[in-house]
């Protein structure tokens, strides 16, 4: 087997005297899907933020591509990192949010070519040629010139998926990005994400209430509960066949 | 009375003070948005000696009345510091400029505060430096939140100008007092014009802060 491209080695995270994750192992493969259920309030987005560097752990390693994220070495000793650090592993990673956060100043074409441009350098043909190769793959490609406010709640969260894609993360972070959508735009999102899901190379980790689509998609499955990983295994085995009574009675809600 | 022997007599007097007022305006307009933005960013810096510092700049600046700051700049910093601005035109152009950039970093400051968090995390996640997410992300949210309100302060500053005939400036004020002084029964007359003549200039700034609020409207109603 490949070396996981992430790993969590007891993370513990607190806010102030809360503690809401309390020691997370986990290992993520190159190209493996994996998805993060559990009742709210759980630490299922802290775990994903942490790995964006949005939030720093109390304890505890992550580790991305063999480099510690929020660890390194100065003058022979382990100190914090820096902003210099974490923006040289953080370009690895990629995430899609709940509420889009598009750039409401930028047409969709900007929204996506912005950061190719002026975080990889990339020239700004290139960026462009990219940036619509992109929009159109997620059924965009008609809206290139429209600003995020013109555009309905499954176009956008399409469009936050596009602008992420294109900067090649090797792992995307997915955080309930359906759960701000009317019910019927739903689908739509799910489906881009099967593609990408289908097109192989990269891990994704997909923090989710859609059961069926974990199902579908998703490698490996974390029953996330209580600031612990209490359950995990394949789709099947944690969502069909667990023996686990809190995480039954949390599937119960979801199968009415 | 008001007669139009009187209005063509007193006319060209005030015209003189035109250049003056213009002058000290635009000077003031410059250094007032430069002082905004310089102090704005200031009190959102991590250096904790810069924020205070900048802080009593803006409390002292929008605490005191700014006739008080002019005759201190013009009268009381060359004696007691030996500090000479030069001119009275930079005395009232500092004043006004120092006092309205001390309200208007504020609204640098809140409109950068309140450009949604959720900006600068999609802004990380795509890797940005944070002169990135500032000179890309926020900054440009934050300006067209700043224009109404900038343009506002525009005419209080055409305003302001006014202040500066006390320091013996000869702008549309000073000659206005010195017609009334020398014929009294004219002062309707005298003073009728010059609100009009301020009020023709105004004209142009109040076209720049509409432009500005339509600007502000475009292209990002709420996300
Ligand atoms: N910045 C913060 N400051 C204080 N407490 C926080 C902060 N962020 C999260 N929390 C708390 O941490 C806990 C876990 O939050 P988290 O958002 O990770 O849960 P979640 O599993 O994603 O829940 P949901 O399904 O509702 O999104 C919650 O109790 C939340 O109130
Ligand atoms: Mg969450």
């Amino acid at each position: 087997m490949s070396e996981p491209i992430v790993t969590f080695q007891d993370v513990h995270k607190s806010f102030g005297d809360v503690k809401v994750l309390k020691g997370i192992d986990l290992e993520v493969k190159p190209a493996e899907k994996i998805a993060i259920i559990g009742p709210s309030g759980s630490g299922k987005t802290t775990i994903i933020r942490m790995l964006m560097t949005l939030e720093e752990p109390t304890a505890g390693d992550i580790i991305v591509d063999g480099n510690n994220l929020w660890k390194m070495e100065k003058n022979g000793k382990t100190v914090d990192a820096n902003d210099k650090h974490l923006r040289a592993i953080r370009g690895d990673i990629g995430m899609v949010f709940q509420h889009f956060n598009l750039f409401p100043h930028m047409t969709i074409l900007e929204n996506c070519m912005t950061a190719i441009i002026h975080v990889k350098g990339e020239n700004k043909e290139k960026a462009k040629k990219h940036s619509i190769e992109m929009l159109e793959k997620v059924g965009l490609g008609d809206k290139l010139d429209n600003y995020p406010s013109q555009l309905s709640g499954g176009q956008k969260q399409r469009v936050a998926m596009a602008r992420a894609l294109v900067m090649r993360p090797k792992v995307m972070l997915f955080d309930e990005v359906t759960s701000a959508l009317d019910p019927e735009l739903v689908g739509e999102v799910l489906e881009v994400i099967r593609g990408i899901a289908k097109d192989g190379e990269m891990a994704m980790i997909l923090v989710t209430h859609e059961m069926d689509f974990a199902l579908d998609v998703a490698d490996k499955v974390l029953f996330l509960d209580e600031g612990v990983i209490a359950e995990q295994g394949s789709a099947s085995q944690v969502i069909e066949h667990s023996k686990n009574e809190r995480l039954q009675s949390f599937l119960k809600r979801f199968r009415s | 009375m008001i007669t139009i022997s009187a209005i063509s007599e007193i006319f060209p007097v005030l015209m003189q003070g035109i250049k003056i007022t213009v002058t000290v305006l635009l000077a003031s307009i410059v250094c007032g948005y430069l002082f905004a933005f310089i102090a704005g960013f200031c009190r959102l810096s991590n250096n904790v000696i810069l924020r205070k510092f900048t802080g009593l700049y803006v409390e002292v600046f929008r605490g005191t009345s700014l006739i008080v700051q002019l005759f201190w700049l013009y009268y009381a910093l060359p004696i007691l510091f030996g500090i000479d601005l030069g001119s009275d035109f930079w005395a009232g152009v500092l004043a006004i400029s120092l006092n309205y950039g001390a309200y208007m970093s504020e609204i640098v400051r809140g409109s950068i505060l309140s450009v949604s968090k959720g900006q600068t995390e999609a802004a990380t996640a795509l890797n940005m430096s944070s002169f990135q997410r500032m000179r890309l992300v926020i900054f440009p949210q934050a300006v067209r939140m700043m224009l109404p309100e900038f343009g506002n302060y525009l005419i209080q500053m055409l305003k302001a100008t006014s202040l500066v005939s006390l320091i013996g400036m000869t702008d549309i004020l000073y000659y206005g007092d010195i017609l009334r002084s020398s014929n009294l029964s004219q002062a309707p007359t005298v003073y009728l014009l010059v609100l009009v003549f301020y009020f023709i200039l105004a004209l142009p700034l109040i076209f720049l802060t509409r432009k500005m609020e339509s600007i502000s409207k475009k292209g990002v109603a709420s996300e």
